[in-house]
């Protein structure tokens, strides 16, 4: 890659420790995100996908221990301390979360927790401060932005509030954005267009984004490249339209099988994964985690684990089998 | 065409609010279930799917219309005379692990319904019938012992099919029951419930937001807004060629998991994709006319003045001929 990594991340991992032992949320996770670039980041529950980015962005909980690098502008995030991180949150890494009325304060009208975004981080007049919270307001396709400035969230639609959310997280022009799930709690009409409203400001600011999701339908129309996580690991990473078109590994392939589609037959049977998931919290295994699961395992997948290779430029996956057609 | 399973007619729900006003949830809405049919009911979050269900269970009060039951009028029966239609007429949950009782073994769990409408059963033929349920779930008898917090979410949706399905019912009403769960789960699930249906003649009236599992699992479709019913036919015809509007907008915002189709679709429909303006409005503000007009990009004077009766599966001035 020309460009310089805007985040790299390297041998990632987070851990627990619990009452019922160790549990490995986030194993060896590596990859690097390019100043305005969208990467999408596709796994089931517990696949890690949201560990990861909590990390990323320094919110994860005292209790979580974590190994490896997550170098973000040259410098290095991990182990920054709460003070670091009360200055790059916000400021240089916005985050989105699923559920827009837990991130928005309701005693508080949406005008002033945008304003105080702004005046906490930059010496920045009442009357100005205003100005640019209606300006992102507008941006963010909140129509007669004047008027809700002064509304609360309970006021508002979730569309809208989800709007306003991804307003908060942009309006200081961070490098990077984090999306975690944010269009899950959303209606299919309503997603359709704050995916498109997200997608046309991060790419008019030049806004790297991370967008988490567990529908690779959203990701089809929203990211440049995708990573694939299961059981804590990138099991697969590639351009977006090659991941689709060719994946690589057994699990991606079973994800777009075993969704229902618009086109397919209607009443066919559908393709299943066999099986579970790994909860985080089992043994590690020494071969692949997926092999239990997996329709084409060989007697290697076991007692091995295949590492995260190149198939081609900028296509990895992390499987045993050879390139399939 | 044999007699409906479910008949429901005119069916009507209100909630007062404070300040004297009233909330039509459910308005004029009349279909048929036939028996071993699945009908699909998709709207968005406040469109009274929901309020829907739990009426035809009669687990909240009807304003007015018919609920008929394989023939038989059960809107107004006590709750005592409901019993065997309960028995018939069984409900799964989105969150398998908010209707379990935690409390309570997986055994425990899938023998309750026994107990209430087999009060003559012995001990030993209930819990043969637990295991026989469980087993054909999936699970097996290594879970009777089990509680829900120690299985995962896709095996706790197993048990509460198992105790939806025990006992005999012939109609089954799943109210998002696969939208929380993963999708390689959710597949599993969807086959199960298909499997089920073949084997045991029950129909299915399958809630969700979801139209891609919808239209998997349907041969009837529902399409519903504030309310009432917009479209109303077989599922296929209406997943092939939408005639209301809002049938249409709805297809067309679903995600393609394909990034060259997706273009291909923003290219040949333009950037309006899946537009609606502004989102779903409330059942709080009644409008004159067409709920939908002000999100409607074909609406006219006339949507304003009367409200589109369902005519030929579909309530609109301006519905959409179908594309051949």
């Amino acid at each position: 890659m020309s460009r310089e990594a805007l985040l790299s991340v390297e041998d990632l991992s987070v851990e627990f420790k619990t009452r019922r032992g160790r549990v490995a949320a986030v194993r060896s996770v590596t990859f690097e995100l390019a100043a305005g670039q969208c990467l999408g980041i596709v796994g089931e529950s517990g696949s890690g996908k949201s560990q990861t980015c909590f990390a990323i962005a320094g919110l994860l909980p005292q209790s979580a221990r974590t190994g490896g690098q997550i170098r973000f502008k040259g410098r290095e995030l991990l182990g920054a301390s709460r003070a670091d991180f009360d200055r790059i949150r916000g400021r240089e890494i916005g985050f989105i979360f699923q559920d827009p009325m837990t991130s928005l304060t309701p005693h508080r009208t949406v005008g002033a927790q945008l304003c105080e975004m702004l005046q906490h981080h930059e010496s920045i007049s009442g009357a100005a401060a205003r100005q640019r919270a209606i300006e992102i307001m507008d941006r963010v396709q909140i129509p007669d932005a004047e008027a809700r400035f002064s509304m609360y969230p309970f006021e508002l639609s979730g569309g809208m509030r989800q709007r306003v959310v991804i307003a908060t997280a942009l309006i200081l022009r961070p490098a990077l954005v984090i999306a975690d799930e944010p269009t899950t709690a959303l209606d299919v009409t309503v997603q359709a267009e704050v995916l498109r409203t997200l997608r046309a400001v991060v790419a008019h600011a030049g806004t790297a984004l991370i967008l988490v999701t567990h529908d690779l339908g959203v990701v089809a129309g929203s990211c440049d490249e995708v990573a694939v996580m299961y059981a804590g690991r990138i099991v697969e990473r590639a351009a977006t339209d090659t991941l689709f078109r060719d994946p690589q590994h057994p699990y991606t392939r079973a994800l777009l099988d075993c969704r229902p589609t618009l086109e397919q037959e209607a009443g066919s049977r559908l393709q299943t994964i066999e099986g579970v998931p790994p909860s985080p919290s089992s043994m590690e295994v020494p071969g692949c985690e997926f092999a239990a699961r997996c329709p084409v395992v060989m007697p290697v997948c076991t007692t091995a684990r295949p590492p995260l290779t190149q198939r081609r430029p900028g296509h990895a996956a992390a499987c045993h089998q050879e390139q399939s057609a | 065409m044999s007699s409906p399973l479910l008949r429901v007619r005119n069916l009507r729900v209100e909630f007062a609010l404070r300040g004297g006003q009233t909330l039509r949830a459910v308005d004029d809405l009349s279909f048929d279930v036939q028996p071993g049919e699945t009908l699909g009911i998709v709207g968005e979050s406040g469109c009274g799917k929901s309020t829907l269900a739990r009426a035809i269970l009669r687990l909240t009060p009807i304003h007015s219309g018919s609920l008929e039951f394989d023939g038989k009028r059960y809107e107004q029966l006590t709750p005592r005379q409901m019993q065997p239609t309960r028995r018939a007429m069984r409900l799964v949950f989105q969150d398998p692990l908010a209707s379990l009782n935690p409390r309570w073994t997986i055994r425990d769990a899938v023998r309750e319904p026994l107990e209430i409408f087999e009060p003559a059963m012995s001990r030993r033929e209930r819990d043969s019938e637990v295991e026989r349920w469980l087993d054909r779930v999936g699970l097996g008898a290594g879970y009777l012992a089990r509680y829900p917090h120690e299985l995962s979410g896709g095996q706790n949706q197993r048990v509460s099919i198992a105790r939806a399905l025990i006992g005999g019912p012939r109609l089954v009403i799943c109210d998002e029951s696969v939208s929380a769960l993963d999708v390689s789960i959710q597949a599993q699930i969807l086959n199960l419930l298909a499997d089920l249906q073949r084997e045991t003649g029950i129909a299915l009236l399958f809630i969700s937001h979801d139209l891609s599992v919808v239209r998997h699992i349907s041969r009837s479709l529902l399409v519903m807004y504030l309310g009432r019913m917009v479209e109303y036919g077989a599922a296929a015809d209406t997943f092939a060629n939408p005639r209301h509007p809002y049938t249409r907008t709805l297809l067309d915002a679903v995600p393609i998991a394909d990034p060259a189709r997706e273009r291909a679709r923003r290219l040949a429909t333009g950037p309006t994709v899946g537009e609606v303006k502004g989102e779903a409005g409330s059942t709080m503000h009644s409008l004159s006319g067409c709920s939908y007009r002000p999100r409607c990009r074909s609406a006219t004077a006339l949507c304003k003045i009367t409200t589109p009766a369902l005519q030929h599966g579909v309530a609109c001035h301006h519905a959409l001929t179908p594309s051949l």
